[in-house]
């Protein structure tokens, strides 16, 4: 990453060694978060205006279109490329779900991928992103493998960097679906910020994957590791690694309601805006 | 055991003073930032109080209904460690108090609460009760900095509750370390009206914290309104209508109310009136607008204040008369004979709004006399009819000696030619049999005024007609039939000349 933030950052693991080494507790190994520093891919969202259309495309609409009303998860959204909710300013992206009535729908977001504009196999995806406050939102940042073979999903495999829930401010999780393990029955962990929230300032979601192997993190902190045993223990041998098959691709969105998060509540103020500083890719 | 705990707690702090010195080059401290001068105590309950008061527990007054009898330590029921803080709450009935309260304050001089962004604690009920209102900042002294949220139901089970820091940079020394007020469980759920049962609750754990999670999502001033208001040199307007929602690490929001103190106020133009540290605006100039809002933890607070001077108010004429020849209903003037009202709210003909209750110091307006002393002004507004009451709660007045009647009104709206308030006297009210007599201020002696609109009104008491008894006067009325609705009176007297 960058030399300031390392300097930072020894600074205070100097100070969290000694303090912590005074206090007589355990402290884990210094961890290494990631390999993969050859830059193949990034959009730093530097040119306000719509996203770049060389790099990212929408999906518009609830999901009828696409055969999944709800986008398979009884969301209540309808996606639009509107400015009112995508636009690009002041050097991040902003998804934004406002609740109107639109096209049917009670409220309205965005929802942007890369397929068919960048997707491969392997690579370090990582996005900075300020993340939403509010019951009933569910902003991701995540990978669905290349379907034009013919395959369905699950089989295709999905690998979710991020997943949030506007409820529950400070964690966040990273999850893969795939055969036998899919939906509820996903392979999944959360990782729980310390003294912090993830609605009030930027914060790194990552994945390193290489064959066999897809670690995910936060910032500077490795919180799980997930390899074909690992599929093979939650699923008693029943589910199958898909993660070394194909090209994966990338989206962003911000679901309003749906199975997980359940609707919005007299709380939840709109609308709220999801912030992406960048997304970059590495080999 | 004393000794030992003694021990413990310097090797504590020690250890404290180190984390923190080696933790401390993380911050950024401004070059000129004093020293810290108070300690930054966290705790305020583990399982004893944690330098507070010998008397611990200060109780709200008595006289005020508050049972001091509840309050106790318990060693069999604690979150952690051995012991917690037993509340039995009264039934609403209790002959000694029907709710419990108070708070804990520092025993020292106070603490630095600058590092803190909640007050934190612990807490299970025998009862799915409701804590009526918790908090920290009321220390009975003069404590600027209160905090409170209210209506806090409890589970039976031992759960965290967190009332968060509005600005904890203000919080350099404060004495208020703890605060609640509980009242009895209302199991019929018919509201509030003295059927309440008594519960337990136990508190545990009670200390400030560095939490990380709190997230303010709105924050108002003046329940959020940008209130437009005219005023007169000298008025004080108080900004309240203050509160927060913060949003907790776990989703939930939570409504916290706080004192003014916490706010940063700003003023686009201060030499048309002025904001205290506590909201409070007065108005100096003799003209222009301002418009105050308030900045916490650099967001603006929604809601706001604009404010046009109408320059110095116009006071009605300054009685001259010798005290010894009045009998005064309302004047600042002279000591006031006691009312039972200014206006007696006769429903349902009566329309009247303005002059309630009997405080001569305590009406509509408080104006500004020209030696800086307070005018009182009653503010008749809607008007019908209203009187002047002074019976059956307080002596008739006598008014035997007088020969006149002075009243000074300000009509506050257009005058029409038919216009017309009719004074009316009625002598004898609750106490035997009633005379009434009238006089009718016309248009023309309404509109007779001074420059700033007073019309000055000396009535002979023989022009009132019919019969009175001025020696037992129970009302005066102000009649208009609404050919006139909004008035300003002052001065309202007998006098003998």
């Amino acid at each position: 990453m960058n030399l300031k933030f390392s300097y930072k950052l020894s600074l205070y693991l100097t100070a969290f060694v000694l303090t912590v080494s005074l206090l007589g507790c355990d402290l884990d190994e210094t961890q290494e978060v990631v390999t993969l520093s050859n830059l193949v891919w990034e959009d730093n969202f530097d040119v306000d205006g719509a996203p770049d259309a060389s790099k990212w495309a929408f999906e518009i609409g609830d999901g009828t279109a696409q055969g999944i009303p709800g986008w398979g998860n009884n969301e209540l959204q309808y996606y639009t490329d509107r400015p009112e909710n995508v636009s690009v300013e002041n050097g991040v992206l902003k998804i934004t779900a406002r609740q109107e009535s639109f096209e049917g729908s009670g409220y309205t977001s965005a929802r942007l991928i890369t397929k068919g504009l960048f997707q491969q196999k392997y690579g370090r995806f990582e996005a900075r992103v300020k993340l939403p406050t509010g019951q009933g939102l569910w902003p991701a940042f995540w990978l669905l493998g290349d379907d034009s073979n013919g395959d369905i999903w699950p089989q295709i495999g999905e690998i979710d960097v991020m997943e949030y829930l506007g409820d529950e401010p400070t964690q966040i999780f990273g999850t893969i679906h795939g055969p036998q393990y899919s939906g509820g029955e996903s392979i999944s962990k959360e990782y729980v910020l310390d003294a912090d929230r993830f609605d009030t300032g930027f914060h790194i979601f990552g994945i390193e994957w290489t064959p066999n192997v897809i670690n995910f993190y936060v910032d500077d902190k490795l919180y799980q590791t997930l390899k074909p045993a690992d599929v093979e223990e939650e699923t008693n041998g029943e589910g199958e690694w898909v993660f070394d098959d194909r090209e994966f691709y990338m989206i962003l969105n911000m679901a309003v309601g749906g199975n997980l998060p359940g609707p919005p509540n007299a709380d939840t103020m709109f609308p709220q805006t999801m912030y992406v500083d960048y997304v970059r890719v590495y080999n | 055991m004393k000794q030992l705990n003694q021990i413990q707690a310097k090797v504590f702090c020690l250890l404290s003073l180190i984390s923190m010195a080696f933790l401390g080059c993380e911050r950024d401290i401004p070059s000129d930032a004093p020293a810290a001068t108070f300690p930054n105590i966290a705790e305020v309950f583990t399982d004893a109080p944690v330098n507070l008061t010998d008397e611990f527990f200060i109780s709200f007054d008595p006289a005020g209904g508050a049972n001091v009898n509840g309050f106790d330590t318990d060693n069999n029921e604690a979150y952690q460690g051995s012991t917690s803080i037993r509340i039995d709450v009264p039934a609403a009935n209790d002959p000694d108090g029907g709710f419990i309260g108070g708070i804990f304050r520092d025993r020292g001089a106070g603490r630095d609460l600058t590092g803190y962004d909640a007050l934190t604690f612990w807490a299970k009920g025998s009862t799915t009760g409701t804590i009526g209102t918790v908090g920290f900042g009321t220390d009975f002294q003069e404590g600027k900095y209160p905090v409170s949220r209210d209506n806090v139901q409890l589970t039976t089970g031992w759960k965290k509750y967190v009332v968060p820091i509005p600005n904890a940079s203000k919080l350099v020394q404060e004495k208020g370390m703890f605060l609640f007020a509980a009242g009895g469980v209302d199991v019929l759920g018919d509201g509030p009206n003295g059927n309440e049962i008594g519960w337990t609750f136990w508190l545990d754990e009670i200390r400030f914290e560095k939490l990380g999670t709190n997230l303010a999502v709105s924050t108002e001033i003046l329940n959020g309104n940008n209130s437009v208001v005219q005023a007169f040199i000298g008025s004080n307007i108080q900004i309240n209508g203050i509160g927060q929602t913060v949003n907790l690490a776990n989703g939930e929001n939570v409504d916290i109310n706080f004192a003014p103190g916490y706010f940063d106020f700003f003023n686009s133009n201060p030499s048309v009136a002025t904001v205290s540290e506590a909201g409070l605006v007065s108005v100096v100039g003799s003209s222009g607008t301002t418009l105050i809002t308030a900045i916490l933890n650099n967001v603006q607070a929604t809601g706001s204040l604009e404010i046009t001077s109408n320059g110095l108010f116009p006071s009605a004429p300054v009685p001259t008369r010798d005290e010894a020849n009045v009998v005064s209903l309302f004047s600042d003037a002279y000591n006031n004979v006691p009312v039972r009202h200014y206006n007696g709210f006769f429903e349902p003909f009566q329309t009247t709004q303005g002059g309630a209750g009997s405080d001569p110091n305590n009406v509509d307006i408080q104006g500004t006399l020209p030696d800086g002393s307070l005018d009182n002004i009653i503010n008749y507004t809607q008007l019908n009819f209203v009187s002047i009451g002074t019976y059956e709660t307080v002596q008739l007045v006598d008014a035997s000696s007088a020969t006149h009647l002075h009243i000074d009104i300000n009509v506050r709206e257009t005058l029409d030619p038919s216009d017309f308030i009719r004074l009316e006297l009625e002598s004898g009210t609750f106490a035997g049999p009633t005379a009434n007599g009238s006089f009718i201020l016309n248009s023309a002696a309404l509109g007779n005024v001074n420059a700033d609109g007073w019309a000055s009104l000396d009535i002979p008491l023989s022009s009132f007609s019919g019969s009175v008894d001025f020696g037992n006067l129970g009302q005066l009325f102000f009649i208009s039939d609404a050919t006139i609705s909004d008035i300003w009176v002052d001065n309202v007297y007998y006098y003998n000349e």
